[in-house]
């Protein structure tokens, strides 16, 4: 931020997000010889994100959120459907022109001792996309140290390897990978749940940290609600490949209007043995099942506890769930018992 | 000498109406050492806990607390281990008994199921055989009465269609159902005692929610006694009647679930709730993060393990600080819980008021 002059840092104009998905949907193909079906991971997902907001991508394993995740990134090539970077459709572009854009979206992963290399130190590891991007050696190495003080991480430990380091520090050095190139958008796919309780808040608070001081915008991708919830400013529930709901983050976790949300959220157990007991849960039946043999109509149907006969022919859209709302929902009772 | 006012003193005498009282469970001084090329690593030491039929005990505690390695313990399957304190099942001492004699108990008294049920399940047998080898093992049965009885057990742990699918392989299961295949064959044999080692982490949390109200209904059915060993403190709120906080192989903490969720008595149990994203809480203040990490057991502080890491003892006077640091804290009681702090009593109200 420069000192002085501007008290205020520039804000891109609402009506523009930073990153705009269409359609988007990701077919992965099955088996030769028909022996297993194809599988379409991601159906039909659109969303937006503002620059330094955070979305929240919730689901239960299966759902395609870290499938979204690695098309916006990327590192997939969507089947259909566009993903537009600031004002620009990237969904289709080649390897070459990809280059120039990696610096601008970045990514963080779920185990970090399993996404840094273990024979390279961390000063390697860092500067790594630096140099990548043409940057000296020298320079690059500085910079390194740079984004350690700032992850929070000792800058003379650059020379060590990554198994010198605990879990919580290995997302650290993470964390400085993905912001060693000044990204604006970060998508980050589990980051803190393979790390021990005590240490995840300190992630959090890090990347809320990083988040207020260099404008990041972040895909939070996560199954605890909980975390998300802290983190993300809107959010998104997916289901088997669809998002169910999505809206500020206030409304859905204070009054979730899909029925799949509100046993997400009744399904989590809250730290707190008194409301434990209080609590009505509501207990959906089976297993989520199969992207590669989805159900009919609304893919929640066979488990959901207010299905009719309109929800195993007919698959609902995402619409405004409530006039003036901030919030869309893909269910075709969703506003009749909802405030 | 250590940690012996455990609430439930496992060595009540045995008259009929004691009995009554005896814990099925009470491992007292527990220690487990395992020597490795850079010395022994104690990963678990002098713990003390009981556990009554159909009363639920929850572990909690970080990787490298301990909690796995204690229940391993009491099922009588560390080798190369050192197991030294005392681990009785209905007053009967299981420490050092020889391995035909587990073996008759386990399963058939104690039993345990594991995170993950894919690889505690043998991929080349049918899920039937593997709940039906069970009950012939212990009981002698027939192929075809032990068949009948994994079939019954299917249906028990709510798996649909229970005799098409003991005829299936565990692959041909989903996560949750294999966990309750799990379950199945855990209880075929009408065990006293359950030992669930972070049952639901694998599993999505809908259907985490499925297995825990399923091992809440059978041990209510059963009267089992259970042990949930978990990372997730909303799952032992939900479960356990008792908890018990593991921090660096030791009990940090020790006492009803109640009174442990509305007043931590030890700062690692009152950092750790502190620190949790919770869903019926606000997110404007940053989360109150521990700092540091759990500690490594090759190399342990003399003292109380978390006091590298303790606000209290960061807050504490010098002399304070060195006696946490040198001196090794005993569970001691502390208003209706067991807590093993130094600075628990006398400075918590100093401390808190200065840093909150």
């Amino acid at each position: 931020m420069t000192a002085g002059t501007a008290p205020l840092p520039s804000v891109p104009p609402p009506s523009v997000p930073l990153l705009s998905v269409r359609d988007v949907t990701m077919t992965f193909p099955g088996r030769r010889g028909g022996r297993s079906a194809p599988v379409r991971a991601v159906d039909g997902v659109s969303f937006d994100l503002a620059a330094g907001k955070t979305l929240g991508l919730v689901g239960e394993s299966g759902c395609g959120k870290s499938t979204t995740g690695r098309m916006i990134v990327r590192l997939l090539e969507p089947t259909t459907g566009s993903i537009t970077y600031d004002g620009r459709d990237i969904s289709r572009l080649g390897r070459r022109e990809l280059k120039p854009l990696r610096k601008d979206l970045q990514m963080v992963f779920q185990d970090p001792h399993s996404s840094l290399n273990p024979r390279q130190t961390v000063a390697r590891i860092i500067a790594d996309p630096l140099l990548v991007q043409g940057m000296a050696a020298a320079g690059a190495r500085k910079r390194a140290a740079e984004l350690m003080e700032m992850t929070g991480l000792i800058p003379e430990h650059i020379d060590r390897y990554p198994h010198e380091f605990s879990g919580g520090q290995a997302q650290r050095i993470g964390i400085a990978r993905a912001l060693a190139t000044g990204p604006r958008l970060i998508v980050a796919d589990e980051p803190v749940s393979a790390l021990d309780v005590s240490v995840q808040a300190q992630i959090v608070n890090l990347m809320e940290r990083l988040q207020r001081e260099l404008g990041l915008a972040y895909l939070f991708i996560a199954h605890d609600l909980s975390v998300v919830k802290r983190v993300c400013n809107r959010v998104a529930v997916m289901y088997l490949g669809r998002i169910v709901e999505v809206g500020d983050k206030e409304r859905v976790y204070a009054a979730p209007a899909h029925p799949y949300t509100q046993a997400l959220l009744s399904a989590v157990p809250l730290p707190d043995p008194v409301a434990e007991r209080a609590r009505e849960r509501i207990t959906l039946l089976g297993d989520p099942p199969s992207p590669a043999a989805p159900p009919s109509g609304c893919t929640f149907h066979p488990r959901c506890p207010k299905a009719q006969e309109i929800c195993r022919t007919e698959a609902p859209l995402l619409r405004v769930a409530a006039p003036g709302e901030a919030r869309e929902v893909a269910c075709h009772f969703a506003a009749a018992d909802n405030p | 000498m250590a940690a012996q006012a455990v609430p439930t003193d496992p060595a009540a005498p045995a008259g009929p109406a004691a009995s009554e009282e005896q814990p099925l469970l009470s491992v007292t001084d527990l220690t487990v050492t395992f020597p490795t090329r850079h010395g022994d690593v104690r990963a678990v030491d002098s713990l003390s806990f009981a556990v009554r039929r159909g009363q639920t005990l929850g572990i909690v505690g970080e990787s490298g607390s301990g909690k796995s390695v204690t229940s391993l313990a009491v099922m009588g399957l560390h080798t190369g281990a050192r197991v030294t304190g005392s681990i009785a099942l209905v007053g009967r001492e299981l420490n050092g008994l020889p391995e035909r004699e587990l073996n008759r108990l386990r399963g058939r008294r104690m039993a345990m199921i594991f995170q993950d049920p894919l690889s505690s399940l043998h991929p080349y047998y049918t899920v039937g055989e593997q709940i039906a080898e069970h009950h012939r093992v212990h009981f002698g049965s027939r192929r075809a009465a032990a068949r009948k009885r994994a079939v019954e057990m299917l249906a028990e742990v709510g798996i649909p269609e229970p005799a098409r699918r003991a005829g299936e392989y565990p692959h041909q299961f989903s996560g949750g159902m294999r966990q309750r295949v799990m379950i199945a064959m855990a209880l075929a044999c009408e065990p006293d005692l359950l030992i669930a080692d972070e049952p639901t982490t694998a599993l999505d949390v809908t259907v985490q929610a499925q297995i825990l109200e399923l091992i809440a209904r059978l041990q209510e059915q059963r009267g089992l006694a259970v042990v949930m060993i978990t990372h997730d403190l909303g799952v032992v709120a939900r479960v356990a009647r008792e908890v018990l906080v593991m921090y660096g192989g030791r009990a940090a903490e020790q006492a009803p679930v109640d009174t442990l969720f509305a007043d931590p008595g030890h700062p690692y149990t009152r950092g750790l709730l502190d620190s949790l994203p919770r869903l019926d809480d606000s997110d404007d203040a940053p989360l109150r993060a521990i700092p540091g990490s759990p500690p490594s057991l090759l190399d342990p502080a003399p003292g109380c393990a978390f006091s590298p890491r303790c606000p209290r003892a960061a807050a504490a006077t010098p002399a304070e600080r060195a006696h946490c640091a040198g001196v090794r804290p005993e569970l001691r009681p502390s208003q209706g819980h067991l807590v093993s702090c130094h600075l628990s009593l006398h400075t918590a109200a100093r401390v808190q008021g200065g840093t909150r």
